[in-house]
């Protein structure tokens, strides 16, 4: 027992070192498994505050951008007004609601601005400021005026952490949007202005600018979100897919607001289809 | 100004640099990532115990993980730098006692080959821990390896930078208690 004693103060240092590596290197594998870690909340509120702080500043340089954006955006949506559509036949007039009736809500949207956002990292994320208490829970989705930005991995009292496009750990089944094909989109990790689809199969009639959107299947966007637009096709020699390499539509590198996806009938989906496989089971 | 009171401010600055101008810098390759916050632990005064400095170490990099959400990971490359810094201390250090003449590592106080060796055993390791921990998650052994080589040379050349800009004045001491 003596030893033992002895050994600790003669190697106490060393220990005392191992000891913080063992606590820094735990924090590290536990957050890249679930992307949870102890004080991650408390400090995202405080850095949050921070990021908030230099945004106020930084947000006035991307000012234009921004704007052209939103209008873009605004562009787009106006062009789907019913008004801007006519039917040759003046005799009948078929007023067509927006919404129909029956119809049962499925996404809600939420606005954030955006704090924080790095794109030159191994793993990027976004600060969003609009936390727990304004309605943002782990894995919503986050869009932009472009395009899909990335999914909400941790969330404080007021802001939230959005796991990028660009981090290696995202993924979303995407679909070709000419001929419907789906397939998975991810980061390679290589690039920030490239982003890479698989499992896109070679019966498929893709080429160089096609668009990709959001598929039906998932559930963490709405369907027909835009994704980006096919840069090349790589043809995988080893099974019968493309891989396809995209430029995202979202520029990562000035993205100013977003929009929190909250999928209304994700807990009912989910419910019936665990309740499935236990049955099956 | 007092020793402890600079050394606070120069934590908050790097940490500060670090986070809002470096990491945010778009990036020239992948293999580049600009680390200059390091320096932080490289600039401590020699008086400090190991213990201590192991634990301020720990706390420095901790602090920078929480503001770019890698818990862990530079936490555990800066407990190793300062762990191993009074070794390489010792080890380059002239026969002198310029530890006990000085109060920090500088060029001055060391010399420019013994700081310069000091800088870039402390660089090397740090990056080569860091990039090992997040090749462990993804990527290949070029990776690795370029990454490191890229990342040290920019490391070197932005501590050459700060140290020509701010040029840290060190006053003999004679009469050291």
């Amino acid at each position: 027992m003596r030893n033992v004693f002895l050994f600790i103060r003669r190697h106490f240092n060393f220990l005392f070192f191992l000891v913080l590596q063992i606590i820094s290197l735990s924090f590290l594998f536990r957050y890249n498994k679930s992307h949870e870690a102890a004080f991650l909340s408390v400090s995202t509120e405080v850095t949050g505050r921070l990021d908030e702080k230099y945004n106020n500043i930084e947000y006035y340089f991307q000012l234009k951008k921004t704007n052209e954006a939103l209008v873009q955006e605004n562009l787009r949506l106006h062009q789907q007004l019913v008004e801007n559509f006519e039917a040759p036949d003046s005799n009948k007039r078929l007023f067509r609601d927006t919404i129909r009736v029956d119809s049962v809500r499925k996404w809600l949207l939420m606005e954030a601005k955006v704090v924080n956002n790095t794109i030159a990292l191994p793993s990027n994320y976004l600060t969003i400021h609009r936390g727990f208490r304004q309605g943002v829970r782990p894995n919503m989705g986050v869009a932009g005026p472009q395009g899909i930005v990335g999914s909400v991995i941790n969330v404080s009292e007021n802001f939230a952490v959005v796991m990028s496009v660009l981090h290696p750990h995202f993924a979303v089944v995407a679909a070709l949007k000419k001929g419907g094909e789906n397939g998975t989109v991810f980061w390679d990790g290589i690039s920030p202005s490239f982003i890479s689809m698989r499992n896109i199969s070679r019966s498929a009639n893709v080429e160089v600018g096609d668009t990709v959107i959001t598929s039906q299947v998932t559930s963490l966007f709405p369907a027909r979100i835009l994704v980006g637009t096919v840069a090349e096709i790589v043809p995988d020699n080893t099974s019968n897919f493309y891989n396809l390499k995209l430029r995202p539509a979202t520029n990562f590198s000035n993205i100013e607001y977003a929009y929190v996806l909250d999928n209304l009938q994700l807990e009912e989906q989910k419910r019936l289809e665990d309740s499935t496989r236990k049955k099956v089971q | 100004m007092s020793e402890l009171l600079k050394n606070i401010i120069r934590y908050v600055l790097f940490i500060l640099i670090q986070v809002f101008i470096l990491s945010r810098m778009p990036a020239l390759h992948r293999f580049v990532t600009p680390y200059l916050y390091y320096l932080f632990i490289l600039w401590l005064p020699f008086s400090l115990s190991r213990m201590s400095l192991t634990f301020i170490g720990f706390v420095f990099g901790l602090t920078l993980d929480y503001f770019l959400k890698t818990p862990g990971l530079h936490a555990a490359a800066c407990t190793l730098i300062a762990y191993v810094r009074p070794f390489v201390i010792g080890m380059l250090i002239s026969q002198e006692g310029a530890d006990k003449n000085y109060i920090a590592p500088s060029f001055v106080s060391m010399g420019w080959a013994p700081y310069g060796t000091y800088v870039l055993v402390l660089t090397v390791l740090h990056h080569s821990y860091l990039v090992l921990l997040e090749w462990m998650n993804f990527g290949s052994f070029m990776y690795f390896i370029g990454k490191v080589v890229a990342s040290t040379a920019v490391s070197l050349l932005l501590v050459l930078l700060t140290e020509v800009l701010f040029y840290r004045k060190q006053k003999f001491r004679t009469n050291t208690i």
